[in-house]
């Protein structure tokens, strides 16, 4: 997410280290770059240009040119631009604090709003609230099918009313949630463009029909300039109170994201990061511009390695790792937990330093697996004391997953590598910024 | 002769607004003033916000003041003549005839993209044009991964009156592809337009699959010609250019659909996809009526943009 643009900087400040001190000029070059970046990365022309502005006026501040370091004063004045830009704090959803509370969910064509209806449908079904799905696209052919079939998978109620016109079936359906104790409605609507006059009526008709607690905008993550035009419609006309984007997962910069902010003045609530109902995650800003910058987002790692990860397995396997006393079982052990967190190359782009190098690396989640038939060939002996594995050995490994001796080789190689790694993590855990991952080798 | 039954017409009806913003600006911009660095500051900042990229908008501008030089033209109002010329001549490089008809049957159309593009809806629109030009068409339902997917595009083959061959959600849309091509094969049929599941080009496993389907439609229908055609959102931004990269890589990309320029959204990315990878835009949507699409004609276009 948002990776170029932080190459980009990256690329950027170097050349401001390398120029030692902070003068008007090279302020001025940087600064023209930063625009190039951010225009490269879809913020829209304005919000770019103003963004320079600001930046620009804060670095020509005495404090930065007698900094020892203009590279890293360069590096936070920025972050807080784009945190500022962004809206400084995570701004949650409209509470479910009635029976029931309202969220209508709306966008363009194709931007991923049924999607994220499940996935806000999920959400508060694990926090124990009773949520309801209605169907109010009646336009796109099996729209309402696409929607019930979601609720069917992750076990939610679903309404629709055939026949009826949107206003109404959300009406009913609000009706319909006061007498079945649902805590939550959720409104999915058509797909419409901002400047279909008809449509967007409509959309002010349900919120006259109903009393909507969460107006939110999805935006497409890949969307170009023309971001500002449809926020700002859809804005004036429903007074939206929130934005969701949609397809975080892609590797579009996601300049969407500031311009939308900055049009609307409406906190970004939601970020959705994958195709399966549980790839939802809060929109923080601030993680959002430290991603921006390269520094990672550990923050959001660690949750959800919480959520997903029993914490007493984990500290053993910490203690383990640090004192190189970690094994193949444990290899097999922690491949399991980190494929519960979700995409391996989701979970890889928040650790602080390795988006930049895993450019081109595709991580092959097969790869993963094809490791994972080679460990399980191996006898618990050998998974635990890798050292005993010769040469007969390994033919046998080979043979008994499919793999070549070649490849059990590698793993072997890459194992050792680790372990090598983490002992010096035990020995310096500051280290863990720059640290170098072996091709393939899954990160802890 | 009423607005619908008139290609030009349409086009241009649905580009108004595009027109408006873009053009109206940049002949407001030229109007009576004498080409200077403002002015090509003021130009730039249009090509952009027309997600025409960085990149691109600067080459624009380098020819038009590499143009204007040559031909010693000093008025801004000849600029907008070089920025037409220079755009519909980059959108014409590696135009080539549409083949809907071939000795070996059928033509196979893969039709590819990320999500939420408008895949299938374009699948149901093509199918409707090649049906009324008299073709035997046929879609395969290989998006088996969505919910509700193969149902949506079943309504497409209905309201069309094609056929189509589908199997059950879940199933593996290689298998799906392969039937199809066979059963195109034996019956004889012209067209068979594939829709495949959105997946966003950064998903290796999702791009192999797509390589997987290539491969057996090949197989199945040997000798056929199979075409790849990348389907872009029209609002989308630079990622554009990413995603024609990556599809290309997978599984070719003989050409792109842009969809959804009915909007504000003004698709300048498609100039910047033409002069930096060379894929030519085939045909683009306008709607979402069953005939709101429309064969992209870059002379046309760039004429309706600034007629």
């Amino acid at each position: 997410m948002f990776g170029s643009l932080t190459e980009k900087l990256d690329g950027i400040f170097k050349q401001v280290r390398g120029r030692g001190k902070l003068t008007e000029k090279n302020v001025k070059d940087t600064m023209r770059e930063i625009r190039q970046a951010l225009l490269e990365a879809d913020v829209n022309y304005k919000v770019a240009r103003d963004f320079v502005k600001a930046v620009q006026e804060e670095a020509l501040g005495t404090k930065v040119l007698e900094s020892i370091e203009p590279g890293q004063q360069m590096v936070k004045i920025v972050h807080d631009k784009l945190v500022e830009l962004l809206g400084t704090t995570t701004v949650e959803m409209h509470p479910v604090d009635k029976t029931p509370t309202v969220y209508m969910v709306c966008g363009l064509q194709g931007s991923g709003k049924t999607t994220l209806c499940g996935k806000i449908a999920l959400m508060n079904k694990r926090k124990n609230k009773k949520p309801l799905l209605v169907a109010a696209d009646i336009y796109r052919p099996a729209a309402v099918q696409q929607l019930e079939t979601l609720a069917g998978q992750i076990a939610v109620d679903f309404y629709h009313l055939e026949g009826k016109k949107p206003p109404e079936i959300c009406r009913e359906a609000v009706k319909h949630a006061r007498t079945n104790f649902i805590d939550l409605v959720i409104l999915d609507t058509a797909g419409r463009l901002h400047v279909d006059d008809a449509l967007m009526a409509e959309l002010q008709d349900i919120q006259k029909q109903v009393d909507v607690d969460e107006t939110l905008l999805v935006a497409d993550a890949m969307t170009g300039q023309d971001a500002v035009n449809v926020a700002s419609q859809f804005h004036e006309k429903i007074n939206l109170t929130g934005v969701a984007l949609s397809k975080l997962d892609g590797d579009a910069r996601g300049g969407a994201a500031l311009s939308i902010r900055k049009v609307t003045g409406c906190p970004i609530k939601l970020a959705s990061t994958g195709e399966k109902p549980s790839d939802l995650e809060p929109f923080h800003p601030d993680r959002m511009a430290s991603r921006i910058l390269g520094m990672g987002d550990i923050v959001t790692l660690v949750e959800k390695a919480q959520e997903t990860i029993d914490m007493d397995q984990a500290a053993k396997m910490q203690d383990k790792l640090l004192k190189a006393q970690f094994d193949f079982e444990d290899f097999l052990d922690q491949m399991q937990q980190l494929k519960k967190m979700g995409p391996l190359e989701n979970v890889l782009g928040m650790i602080p330093g390795i988006g930049k190098q895993l450019k081109g690396v595709q991580v092959d989640e097969r790869e993963m697996e094809r490791m994972a038939a080679i460990v399980k060939s191996m006898t618990v002996e050998e998974r635990r004391r890798p050292s005993i594995i010769d040469g007969s050995r390994k033919k046998r490994i080979a043979r008994g997953s499919g793999n070549s001796v070649q490849a059990v080789n590698q793993l072997l190689k890459q194992f050792n590598a680790m372990q090598k790694m983490f002992s010096q993590f035990g020995k310096n855990k500051k280290k863990l910024k720059g640290m170098q991952l072996p091709g393939g080798m899954p990160p802890l | 002769m009423s607005a619908a039954f008139n290609p030009f017409e349409r086009l241009k009806n649905s580009l108004t607004k595009t027109k408006d913003n873009l053009v109206g600006r940049i002949t407001q911009v030229v109007m009576r003033r004498k080409i200077d660095d403002d002015l090509l500051d003021e130009l730039e900042e249009i090509l952009i916000e027309a997600d025409v990229g960085v990149k691109a908008t600067m080459r624009l501008i380098e020819a038009v003041k590499e143009k204007a030089r040559e031909r010693r033209l000093t008025e801004g109002d000849e600029v907008i003549g070089l920025l037409k010329e220079e755009i519909s001549e980059i959108l014409s490089r590696k135009k080539e005839p549409l083949e809907t008809e071939a000795e070996i049957k059928p033509v196979i159309w893969l039709i590819v993209g990320v999500n939420g593009v408008g895949k299938t809806t374009t699948v149901g629109k093509m199918a409707t044009r090649f049906a009324a030009d008299g073709k035997q068409v046929m879609i395969a339902a290989c998006d088996t991964f969505r919910a509700a997917a193969i149902e949506q595009v079943g309504i497409w083959a209905e309201r069309s009156g094609v056929d189509m061959i589908r199997s059950q959600h879940g199933a593996d849309p290689a298998a799906v592809a392969f039937d199809a091509a066979s059963a195109a094969r034996a019956r004889g049929i012209d067209m068979l337009l594939v829709d495949t599941a959105g997946r966003l080009h950064t998903k290796a496993n999702l791009m192999e699959e797509l390589k997987k389907i290539r491969r057996v439609v090949e197989k199945a229908a040997p000798g056929a010609s199979v075409y790849s055609k990348l389907i872009i959102d029209g609002t989308t931004g630079q990622n554009a250019l990413s995603q024609v990269k990556v599809f290309t890589d997978a599984v070719g990309c003989d050409g792109l659909i842009v969809t959804k320029l009915d909007g504000t959204a003004k698709g300048g990315v498609m100039i910047a996809v033409a002069e930096e990878l060379g894929v030519p835009v085939d045909f683009i949507g306008i709607g979402e009526g069953i005939d709101d699409i429309q064969r992209f004609e870059p002379q046309q276009f760039a004429e309706a943009l600034f007629a």
